[in-house]
């Protein structure tokens, strides 16, 4: 029986993968492509040269981060879909850092570090705000999370185009370039930062053994499982939400943080780059396992360099790889119903 | 009619609710049909009503094999169900309800609606106002109302889903003389009770149900002990209430008032004593859960004073209420008690005090492993609670209870659970009375409510009895002032 329930479940994930390949194999016929040639493309361009690969470890930092925030909120049963606007007032709020710092007379490495600090209070203190509406105004927090990002994107435009803007002249390419000596320091050569890369795996770490082995992890998951039997059994689950949106806000602030710091180094319009929404494709796929989040972030990172090269080669755009991730995560999602449907007998019904 | 059921078969997940049951009843028979709670008789009635599917098996009427696929079909083949919780709508006028589920035009005629309703009620004897509103009846009465539009809407078959519950003596002798009356009829009378005494005076025939299979079919005269094997499977005895002296107040409630959109509760004032159980008797809905989730601190009082122990818990976080000892144990158990997904040792982790960040799992497995045996829940740590039975939920919940505590609260400790899991539960309720654990637990079971208080405080739509003495109260008593019949004298009596 248990046997059985394995070769279900593995047959499933393995026809849900080639479905969404078929899916997206159909998607580029439609657009006049051959879709091994646009794979094959996909596959060179992410993980062709170590360059290639170190751009997708760039990529894959943030989306780790973001993840592991939304492993701790999706645990309490919260759709933080406010992720996108917390990563850019992470952002906000490291930029802020740096511009006021930047003139002091502290250790370079000083600022950085407080700067990525205020990312992580950046992001955490606009969670609380689609925290506190939720708990105490009734405020679904996707509708919360959805508003506040808007708030978040006016608010990066109106800082560039307004007090933070370019000497002269204000443009959509961003705020004024940080001076080098307040870069994440980089591996010679390419474009990632060793402090970046420790940053997101002792995430991914404190995440695992926070929602593995602590009372604290368990709480959440109860809170998130059944809110009314947590509060009946005597957690304080308001408290708890509030802390699951601050966690998940300091890593989309870290997230943030990491993007100017490490990869911008100033403040543009499109900061978060989607990697919040990419998050939240990443967080639904590993079903709340840490671990696995590594691998399929560095896999979804690797489609988003990998089809850099499609416009280039084939004339394709390059939202191609959105294309396969979201096919990807419907799925699998529609596979994890038909597999619950396969395993589990009818329930239900008095005698 | 005639009814016959052949081989029915159901499962609800990995539980044969049905097996193979089969069962002839001539027309004009009044067939009883006894089991305990949970063993297949509401099921079996259910598949006969079209509210479930049998997974096989053959329902015959009159010679002829129908498929009932919809409740709505059940009434056209001339099979109407009386449920335990009448299906009417509260708000409405009897004339009103009487029409609704008929089969007519857009105008429902009145005028000649209202004439065969009155006819109807001289032919069985009943006095109903067919202009008063529904919720103004007793369950009795509204008991009759439902007979009579099921025979209206043309049923010869009427089941009857343990009818004796919460209705007065009196109405218990009028339903049982109508249902003679249609039995007489010609009609084919199901009468499904966990009662001895009410199957015995009103049944031709008795069958027994046990774990989901037909054990057995008597006729009378039926002698009680056999019934009692065939039901339990062994002669049983129940337990009774601990009647020990009690001296220190554990709960004092002062001048407590309770509002909410529905139900206003106004002025109780209740003096529970250490060890002492309280059973609160009512119709679902009369203000008992209001009560006792007030009483948990989930509700906040309008007015009054709840001390505990000689502290005034008034007003308080209901986590205060849970540190202070006193337990609310919901009635849904998967809804509000349980955390569905989580495994008992989760369980077991969540609701002992925490000791430090990480959870020791060797500790709370060994602590789940104990408990599950000293509560003999049917089940290992790993299992999820959804998997376990109704009744080793319950086990659970009472498992997770912190010892010691001042004051339990429980809303129908044993709905729904085989006799085993009620003598066993009770059994654990009381070793912890002596303990000093005060309880108040609700019930639709009167004999419950009897069999176990010490007390019983009766509610009636948002009324409050004073505590009345459950050893000089009756079930009759009682069934009457949860139907709204003399509270005048009850609430005289509580002025002297």
């Amino acid at each position: 029986m248990k046997l059985r329930n394995l070769t279900i479940s593995w047959g499933l994930m393995v026809s849900a993968v080639v479905i969404a390949l078929l899916f997206t194999s159909l998607v580029l016929v439609l657009a006049g492509a051959q879709p091994f040639r646009a794979y094959w493309d996909i596959l060179v361009g992410s993980i062709g040269s170590i360059t290639k690969i170190s751009d997708v470890i760039r990529s894959w930092v943030p989306l780790v981060l973001v993840t592991s925030g939304l492993l701790i909120a999706f645990t309490a049963g919260l759709w933080n879909i406010g992720i996108e606007g917390q990563i850019a007032l992470g952002a906000i709020f490291t930029t802020w850092a740096l511009r006021s710092l930047e003139t002091s007379t502290l250790p370079a490495g000083l600022i950085i570090m407080l700067a990525i600090l205020a990312g992580a209070v950046g992001g955490a203190l606009w969670a609380s705000l689609v925290g506190l509406l939720r708990i105490y105004g009734g405020v679904n927090e996707i509708f919360g999370g959805l508003g506040m990002n808007f708030i978040a994107t006016a608010l990066t435009i109106f800082l560039i185009f307004g007090p933070w803007k370019r000497p002269g002249v204000a443009s959509m390419s961003g705020t004024e370039l940080f001076d080098r000596s307040l870069w994440l320091p980089q591996v010679p050569g390419y474009s990632i930062s060793v402090w970046s890369i420790g940053l997101a795996l002792a995430g991914l770490v404190l995440v695992f053994f926070l929602l593995r082995g602590t009372y604290f992890g368990l709480k959440l998951k109860a809170v998130g499982k059944n809110n009314k039997a947590a509060f009946v059994m005597g957690i304080p689950t308001s408290r708890y939400m509030l802390y699951a949106f601050l966690m998940c806000g300091v890593f989309a602030g870290l997230a943030g943080s990491i993007q100017v710091v490490g990869l911008y180094h100033r403040l543009i319009p499109s900061i978060s780059s989607g990697y919040g929404f990419l998050g939240l494709l990443v967080a639904m796929l590993v079903n709340f396992q840490p671990i696995l989040s590594a691998f399929v972030a560095f896999f979804f990172a690797a489609l988003n360099i990998g089809a850099i090269q499609l416009p280039i080669n084939l004339r394709l755009d390059s939202n191609l790889s959105g294309v396969l991730q979201g096919a990807l995560v419907l799925f699998v999602l529609l596979m994890s119903g038909v597999r619950q449907k396969l395993m589990h007998n009818p329930k239900g019904g008095e005698r | 009619m005639n009814v016959e059921l052949k081989h029915i078969h159901k499962h609800f997940g990995p539980v044969h609710a049905n097996d193979d049951i089969s069962l002839t009843i001539p027309a004009g028979t009044i067939q009883g049909i006894l089991g305990e709670n949970g063993a297949g008789k509401s099921t079996l009635m259910k598949v006969l009503s079209g509210f479930n599917q049998a997974d096989s098996g053959e329902i015959i009427l009159d010679g002829k094999s129908i498929k009932i696929t919809r409740p709505a079909d059940a009434i056209t083949f001339g099979i109407g169900m009386l449920h335990q919780d009448p299906l009417d709508f509260p708000p409405m006028k009897v004339i009103d309800n009487f029409i609704i589920g008929q089969p007519g035009g857009f105008f429902p005629n009145y005028k000649n609606v209202r004439a065969q309703f009155i006819e109807f009620q001289k032919q069985y004897g009943f006095n109903i106002d067919p202009d008063s509103y529904v919720d103004k009846l007793t369950v009795g009465e509204r008991q009759q109302l439902e007979i009579i539009r099921l025979t209206f809407l043309g049923a010869r078959v009427l089941i009857l889903d343990e009818p004796t519950t919460g209705i007065s003596a009196l109405q218990k002798e009028k339903l049982f003389e109508t249902l003679r009356i249609l039995a007489k009829e010609g009609k084919t009378i199901i009468f499904v009770s966990h009662k001895l005494e009410d199957v015995n005076n009103l049944c031709h025939r008795v069958a027994v149900l046990r774990h989901g299979k037909m054990v057995g079919q008597v006729a009378p005269p039926f002698v009680m002990d056999d019934l009692v094997t065939l039901m339990f499977g062994e002669p049983i005895t129940l337990g009774d209430r601990i009647s020990s002296e009690y001296c220190d107040e554990c709960l004092v409630i002062d001048r407590l008032c309770i509002e909410d959109a529905r139900l206003v509760i106004k002025n109780v004032n209740l003096v529970i004593k250490r060890g002492e159980v309280i059973g609160l008797a009512g119709m679902e809905g009369s203000g008992q859960r209001h009560f006792l989730r007030t009483l948990s601190g989930l509700i906040r009082p309008v007015s009054g004073k709840i001390i505990l122990n000689g502290k005034n818990l008034t007003g308080k976080t209901y986590q205060t209420f849970l540190k202070n000892g006193i337990s609310y144990v919901p009635a849904s158990r998967l809804e509000e008690g349980l955390i569905s997904g989580l495994t008992l040792t989760e369980h077991f982790s969540l609701s002992e005090d925490q000791q430090g960040f990480f959870i020791n799992q060797a500790h709370t497995t060994e602590v789940a492993a104990s408990r599950i045996k000293e509560y003999s829940i049917k089940g290992i740590p790993e299992n999820r609670v959804e998997m376990l039975s109704g009744g080793n939920q319950q086990r659970a919940l009472l498992a997770l209870l912190k010892t010691p505590l001042a004051l339990i609260l429980m809303e129908h400790p044993t709905r729904g659970l085989d006799i085993e899991s009620t003598i066993y539960i009770w059994s654990k309720l009381k070793d912890r009375c002596q303990q000093g654990t005060s309880i108040i637990f609700m019930s639709a079971d009167l004999d419950e409510v009897l069999r176990y208080s010490d007390k019983v405080v009766v509610f009636f739509n948002g009324r409050v009895s004073h505590p009345l003495d459950a050893k000089e109260t009756s079930v009759d008593e009682l069934g009457l002032l949860i139907g709204g019949k003399g509270w005048e004298t009850i609430e005289e009596e509580s002025k002297k």
